[in-house]
């Protein structure tokens, strides 16, 4: 009954912060390592026209529906031109607009976009197509085709398969001959496939984008097609008729008009250029979830003044501290003295690094105990003995600081991070252990004590460990789940494997 | 490594975190410690159910009783001071005469002499908490200095030989005998390097013994065989520890008996957290006799039914 409600809390404490964590690296695209790199392409189109002497309108397709990419931020830039961007049939639409300009304009639009699986170009369902209106000959061959290629075919995906494999063979009857002798660039091919398509009242559209590629000037603008099959929108390959979508295809808009479209303007020509960029993976993360608007992370360390974010930074290892203990004193069976020392030691490790760490404290701990050894002489009260003992520890460790810093031994200075409150108690326990037990037993537990810090420093170190504890807080849920767990652990611990090992041998 | 641990449950050893987690946790409720904590609450509750206990000879509560404390030993050539809410057998003194020259030195069983003043500052570090769980302030309690049964004179160095009994539900479950060694300074306590000797349940006799973690067949210090001697008074002895865990109201307890050659058994204290050494002592794991008293010992029934029933069930020879 008891167990029954321990593992039912620590299976929900487990569940929450596991999914947590979960979402916010699959979704939110957390990274788990430090340092992590997500890569980010910049692509930039730059219109330019020879002015006209009137006034002058530009208007150029923009990336809005991109299946596969999100757009991390865009921007416009122009001289001189009034600017505003609307949703127009097929697309997103920015329009440049002046009254008045001379020579050459050149105006740029940039954004950086990231791969983004979760993106879908979600759209509105299309109606049928009307039958589209051609004339003689192309009517009747439209018919046929059409004809031939449902036989061929199962559903409106297959058909638009067997429309392109018909264009494509080269042993093709007139009626084909037709339609591809006038569907010679890649642009008229899938338009025309669009519209055989509509006179089989399938509904499809032309998509229009770039192949994302470093470092690419003047990149070319690629035809795909896009088939609803009544559910949702498909995508094949104009040229092979295979499925699918190539995973650097940016889509930029629909339909059969230009990407530009300049009034008032001359020779305008629009240049697409792409090159591909690293950022820090938790910057996109964070871009992320604030377009998908989840509070994820303004409530997490990262929303919290850098200088709080220091101290968390630290804080949130503690636990992580607190679990190694609970482990190598329930499960391993180590002794140490005071039951979170270990683990204050082993922060103060962090700014001394290990090996000067250790030494430090070793040296702190045997003057102050023989400072306390001589104080046993006195024969102070408890209270008084003890506020003695840390004015002492203070002392000392102004004193190994100074003196080590005259010696040109800087880290002597990091002494001062050393929880003096617990060095305290830590040789005020000593010594009395030493006192009763005899100074190999006093010894033993500061050695144990020593190890389990250097034990903790070395995991709280562990740069992924860091970076997950501040990034993913959540888990320290799993982490007092696992702590939870372990106070119900009643098995042996090992070090009582050694210790009752006469109690496996038959008993004389 | 798996091997030995699983070797140490078939021998139903039990461990810290089983004592702790399966035993002391769910059956000795947080709000009886302070009656086995406080050696003086315990004694009083033994000295209403008229159990015999060490006469008390004074205790000590302020720094300025602390001036007393001379005339309060002045009547007693042997004595021990100990804290009320002492563990582990830390901070006890046992002065076993005196000495007197310049000023009164008093002897301690060691052998070595203490002043008046040392006493004072020892029981001042006790007032303070220093040997008393947790650090909380403590009083420090003098009382009758056991004279032991000498038949123990032999398998014992300095101090006094004590008798620990587990006793578990009421029942007791499992005992020894400790031994004090040089090593342990006249301490009876094992991890202060006592002998334990593991008592055959239904008899009172002593098993081989066991030194910190090994087996030992004879005494340290004097080289007598541990194995064999009969502990007078047994069932004095089994019933005391019994009545220890009625008037606690302690489902999982250690009761310390001593025996003292013109008053007998003697309850000296209990403890709420006894050591798991005495399945050393006993080479044999608590736990197949903590699930026989789980499933078969009549809990209701009276101190001398569950006298019995440990005497019968939990003989040295039957493997239970």
């Amino acid at each position: 009954m008891k167990n029954r409600h321990l593992v039912g809390l620590v299976l929900a404490l487990s569940v929450a912060g596991l999914s947590m964590f979960v979402y916010k690296v699959t979704v939110l695209g957390f990274p788990v390592a430090p340092g992590e790199i997500a890569d980010t392409w910049t692509v930039e189109a730059a219109v330019s026209f020879d002015a006209g002497p009137g006034s002058i309108r530009a208007n150029m397709y923009i990336p809005t529906l991109m299946p596969g990419f999100t757009i991390l931020e865009e921007n416009f830039i122009s001289r001189g031109f009034g600017f505003s961007s609307q949703l127009a049939p097929g697309g997103r639409e920015a329009e440049w607009a002046v009254r008045r300009a001379t020579g050459r304009q050149t105006l740029y639009y940039r954004a950086v976009v990231y791969r983004d699986p979760g993106s879908r170009g979600e759209d509105t369902v299309p109606d049928f197509p009307p039958p589209p209106t051609l004339d003689e000959p192309f009517n009747t061959a439209m018919t046929v085709i059409v004809e031939e290629a449902r036989a061929q075919s199962a559903d409106s995906v297959s058909l638009a398969a067997a429309l392109i494999r018909r264009l494509n063979d080269p042993s093709a009857d007139q009626n084909v001959d037709l339609f591809s002798r006038s569907a010679a660039t890649p642009q008229e091919r899938a338009q025309t496939i669009s519209t055989l398509l509509a006179g089989a009242r399938v509904p499809s559209r032309v998509v229009r984008g770039v192949m994302l590629q470093d470092q690419v000037r003047d990149a070319s603008i690629v035809p795909w097609l896009e088939i609803y099959d009544g559910n949702e929108w498909m995508f094949l390959d104009p040229q092979t008729g295979s499925r699918g979508l190539p995973d650097n295809f940016l889509a930029w808009w629909r339909g059969s008009r230009p990407m530009l479209h300049v009034e008032g303007g001359s020779d305008a020509s629009v240049s697409v250029s792409v090159r591909r960029n690293s950022i820090d993976a938790l910057l996109l993360a964070e871009a992320r979830a604030e377009r998908r608007g989840s509070r994820l992370v303004e409530f997490s360390p990262l929303s919290l003044p850098v200088q709080a974010q220091a101290v968390y930074s630290l804080l949130l290892l503690i636990p992580v501290g607190a679990l190694i203990i609970t482990l190598l004193r329930n499960v391993v069976g180590f002794k140490t003295f005071g039951t979170f020392m270990p683990v204050l030691i082993a922060l103060a490790f962090k700014e001394t690094e290990l090996i000067a760490g250790i030494v430090l404290f070793t040296l702190l701990v045997s003057l102050g105990l023989m400072i306390r050894f001589y104080l046993e002489h006195l024969r102070l009260l408890l209270v008084p003995r003890l506020s003695a003992l840390l004015i002492i520890v203070v002392l000392l460790m102004l004193g190994v600081s100074i003196i080590g810093h005259k010696l040109g031994f800087q880290t002597g200075l990091s002494v001062a991070l050393f929880p003096m409150v617990i060095l305290a108690m830590t040789i005020e326990r000593m010594s009395i252990v030493w006192e009763e037990r005899g100074a190999s037993e006093a010894i033993q537990q500061g050695l144990g004590s020593l190890a389990v810090a250097a034990l903790s420093f070395l995991v709280m170190g562990i740069a992924i460990v860091q970076h997950v504890v501040f990034l993913f807080p959540e888990l320290l849920l799993v982490i007092l789940a696992m702590t939870l767990l372990l106070g119900r652990y009643t098995g042996y611990r090992l070090l009582e494997l050694r210790r009752f090992r006469a109690l496996t041998r038959p008993a004389s | 490594m798996i091997g030995l641990y699983r070797a140490l449950k078939r021998s139903g050893v039990v461990g810290l975190n089983a004592r702790n987690g399966t035993y002391i946790l769910p059956r000795n409720s947080r709000h009886l410690y302070p009656l086995v904590d406080d050696k003086l609450r315990t004694k009083a509750l033994a000295i209403e159910a008229g159990m015999p206990v060490p006469p008390l000879y004074g205790v000590i509560e302020t720094e300025h009783d602390i001036g007393e404390l001379e005339s309060m030993l002045e009547p007693h050539q042997q004595f021990v001071i100990k804290p009320a809410q002492g563990s582990g057998g830390d901070g006890i003194i046992v002065v076993v005469g005196r000495m007197h020259r310049r000023a009164t030195s008093y002897r301690q069983v060691s052998g070595n002499l203490i002043t008046i003043a040392d006493l004072q500052h020892h029981v001042s570090n006790t007032l303070n908490g220093q040997y008393s769980l947790g650090g909380h302030p403590d009083r420090a309690m003098i009382e009758y200095c056991v004279r032991f049964d000498p038949v123990f004179d032999r398998v014992s160095h300095e101090g006094v030989p004590d008798i620990r009994v587990i006793v578990y539900r009421g029942v007791p479950v499992m005992a020894m005998l400790r031994l004090p060694t040089r090593m342990s300074g006249g301490k009876a306590n094992l991890h202060q390097g006592a002998v334990g000797a593991g008592v055959d349940m239904a008899t009172g006799t002593t098993l081989s013994g066991v030194l910190g973690n090994d087996v030992i067949d004879e005494h340290p210090d004097t080289g007598h065989p541990i194995h064999g001697i009969a502990v007078p008074q047994w069932d004095v002895i089994l019933e005391a520890a019994a009545r220890s865990a009625d008037i606690t109201g302690l489902g999982y307890l250690g009761v310390d008996m001593v025996l003292d050659r013109e008053l007998g058994p003697l309850m000296l204290e209990l403890n709420a957290r006894p050591g798991l050494n005495i399945q050393l002592a006993n080479r044999r794991g608590l736990q197949p006799r903590l699930d026989t008293t789980d499933r078969e010992a009549p809990l209701d029934a009276d101190i001398n039914a569950r006298v019995a029933f440990a005497r019968a069930r939990f003989a040295h020879t039957a493997h239970a």
